[in-house]
């Protein structure tokens, strides 16, 4: 149209926002990373919105040496519902305005004050259970936590630890068992 | 395989392909009988079965809408899954943990042994003790239980490490890696257990017994199976006489089907059995099926559990290996002085990563909270299972106002626990922090009621037809050619994990269908 501010038709077309992030070198993510930078593209939220719920998960469950990467991915999830969802998206929106738009550079104290107070909503139960339910299900979680995951690709862990606890004794072969091939098989 | 045809009157449908249906096709067909097998869910293999937990849980969960009420904390907890079981073929056996513990001989005579128990709805089993071991002993043989018929048990894994020195240290005594059908050694055409810790999310060594890859392809084998997988009943109907003709089902198209019926065994895990049986009231019978005792959906028992956490200051990797082989049996007594009636299991427990904090932990957040999952490696845990008491109000009813897909009502379901279970409970959360601390745990983490894997008591047998369904072989009061063939028939819950006795009473049940089919009396 004539006599429109590009900048401003540049708004128009891209309202929805970035989360983007650098991996602190020597993490377990950064030695498998293609690249130490990472960017998600968020499809409904706003810049803004995207760091405030990042906060948001990260104030739920605070693992201090857990990337920002890893709870841009319950940010991903939340926006990806949000952008088949408008009432998700309505609940989210009008749970970040209680929050504060300043609620991601806030101290932790203080997020936790303010997510005390909208505890009992949908809107915070929601994120609560997204962040459990995806914030321990990726790559970056299972290094970070130490779980191995699956084994069976592997032939199980019949031979690759399941008893190799050593800080307390031995169980008596009679209330345990042999171990397949040896012994009563 | 074969094929029957829907107006064939001559099969015998079994709704439900779990512990109960399953084993019940394969008894059944092998006798010559002509089985068509309903089943609900997909079917998947060992090579289907996936090794992402929550892929897993949305590959083999019922996940159909459920509604809940009462004072029982799963409602605040869990809103959406009341009860955790299985909708696939095999049901609940693909996801089960494999312990068979048998019931003990007082814990089937429940009235007798602990008394008129104010608030509850207790009645003895209508069956004799040794009559059932006859039959435990058989299904032992079958899922070729350790521990049993010579079979050794599993090795002890890390977790099973702490809980044993744990359990020692506070005195218990019988304490040991469990009666597991999960093979220690190879047996029945499967495989060893690798100790891979997937249990739940289907066994992809096929080394835990499962009607999916053991009796249901035994069935097929005969030449006088028809299953039918993704085939959700929705109505057992009647004749003039009052028996039952058939059943009406969706297929997988959507499409409603009509299979008439010879007998209809129904075996849908505790809270869907009673839901079909209300589902299919009619002039004659107004509320429901089989239920002119109205005890349809009444009585329901899904056993007292939680988790029990011990963190340590050293690695456990409890993640690893058999998830359930361990328990202490030293608590499975009646003992009123510890402040309550019946006994409980303490069991060995894991949870992958994904899911320990959405199902293991108490409600929580922040840094008290995730400090747990930051000590992941350093945990070693168990689990809860006793028995909770019957009580009539604790039951499964239709929801008046909430439809599934096919808009019909969905089931309720309503649980207020008895003081007993919580008195149980409280006794056993103690029991376990005894044990962890002995071991020189830093935190002791207790979780609430989980939800019910375990569902019973919704359609009990009892030797009086007022206060059951069914009567001592699963055959209900009202219509002799319809029979509860799952947990739904057991009259209380006792304290073991229930498929070795849903398993053994299906042993029993289709002896007695055989002869009741050749004394032409159904």
């Amino acid at each position: 149209m004539d006599g429109e501010d590009p900048t401003a038709r540049r708004e128009f077309l891209k309202t929805t926002g970035l989360l983007t992030g650098v991996l602190a070198a020597g993490t377990p993510l950064a030695l498998i990373a293609p690249s130490r930078a990472w960017a998600l593209d968020l499809q409904v939220l706003t810049s803004t919105e995207g760091r405030t719920l990042l906060m948001v998960s990260r104030t739920i469950c605070p693992h201090d040496k857990l990337e920002d990467a890893a709870y841009a991915v319950v940010v991903r999830s939340v926006d990806e519902s949000a952008a088949h969802d408008p009432r998700m998206l309505s609940l989210l929106r009008a749970g970040l305005r209680r929050l504060g738009s300043d609620f991601a550079s806030a101290d932790e104290d203080e997020r936790v004050r303010r997510l005390r107070a909208v505890e009992r909503t949908a809107f915070f139960r929601t994120l609560r259970t997204d962040t459990l339910g995806t914030l321990y299900t990726t790559p970056m979680a299972y290094a970070y936590f130490g779980y191995q995951g699956e084994a069976f690709s592997k032939g199980g862990y019949l031979f690759r630890g399941f008893n190799d606890l050593k800080w307390l004794p031995d169980v008596p072969l009679a209330d345990s068992g042999p171990m397949p091939g040896q012994g009563g098989a | 395989m074969s094929r029957i045809a829907h107006d064939d009157a001559s099969a015998v449908v079994i709704v439900g392909s779990g512990a109960g249906g399953g084993t019940l096709a394969h008894e059944l067909t092998r006798r010559g009988i002509p089985v068509v097998l309903l089943e609900a869910g997909k079917r998947q293999s060992l090579a289907t079965f996936t090794q992402v937990p929550g892929a897993a849980f949305a590959q083999l969960t019922w996940l159909d809408p459920r509604t809940q009420s009462g004072t029982w904390t799963v409602v605040e907890d869990y809103p959406t899954l009341p009860s955790w079981t299985c909708k696939t073929v095999g049901g609940t056996t693909v996801h089960w943990t494999g312990a068979t513990p048998r019931l003990r001989s007082w814990e089937i005579k429940p009235r007798t042994t602990y008394g008129d128990v104010s608030g509850t709805s207790l009645i003895d089993w209508p069956i004799a003790y040794h009559e059932l071991m006859t039959y435990y002993r058989e299904a032992e043989r079958r899922m070729v239980s350790t521990r049993r018929n010579g079979v050794p048990g599993l090795p002890a894994s890390n977790n099973f490490k702490v809980m044993y020195a744990g359990a020692k240290a506070v005195g218990y005594k019988r304490v040991h890696t469990g009666y597991m059908a999960i093979n220690s050694r190879p047996a029945d055409d499967r495989a060893f257990c690798i100790q891979q810790g997937f249990c739940v999310q289907g066994c992809k060594t096929g080394a835990k017994w499962s009607t999916l890859y053991t009796e249901i392809p035994r069935a097929e084998a005969t030449g006088h199976l028809d299953l039918r997988i993704e085939s959700m009943a929705t109505r057992i109907e009647h004749g003039s006489n009052g028996r039952v003709t058939g059943v009406v089902y969706r297929d997988r198209d959507g499409q409603e089907q009509r299979q008439r019926a010879r007998i209809v065994c129904v075996a849908c895990n505790a809270v869907e059995t009673p839901r079909l049986l209300l589902l299919s009231e009619s002039g004659k019978y107004p509320r429901g099926l089989a239920n002119a005792s109205d005890q349809v959906g009444r009585n329901y028992v899904h056993h007292v559990s939680g988790f029990i956490w011990g963190l340590f200051d050293k690695p456990v990797d409890f993640w690893r290996g058999t998830t359930l082989a361990g328990i202490v049996e030293d608590e499975i007594v009646n003992r009123p002085a510890r402040g309550f009636v019946g006994g409980y299991h303490l069991e060995l427990a894991a949870l992958d990563l994904p899911t320990f904090p959405q199902v293991g932990l108490p409600y929580g957040w922040g840094r008290s909270f995730a400090s747990i999952i930051d000590d992941y490696r350093n945990i070693a845990g168990m689990f809860i299972n006793g028995e909770d008491l019957p009580r009539a109000g604790n039951r499964i009813t239709l929801d008046p106002r909430v439809k599934d897909a096919d808009g019909l009502p969905v089931a309720h379901i309503h649980v207020d626990p008895h003081p007993n279970d919580s008195a149980m409970r409280r006794h056993a959360q103690r029991q376990g922090t005894r044990m962890y601390d002995a071991v020189g745990a830093k935190r002791v983490v207790l979780s609430r009621q989980t939800p019910a894997t375990h569902n019973m008591g919704t359609a009990r047998m009892s030797a009086n037809p007022a206060d059951g369904v069914a009567n001592a072989y699963g055959q209900t009061h009202d219509i002799p050619n319809l029979f509860i063939s799952d947990g739904s028939q057991f009259p209380s819950a006792g304290s073991a994990n229930p498929t070795l006795t849903i398993v053994a009473l299906t042993l029993r049940q289709a002896g007695y269908i055989e002869r009741q089919m050749s004394a032409g009396e159904i």
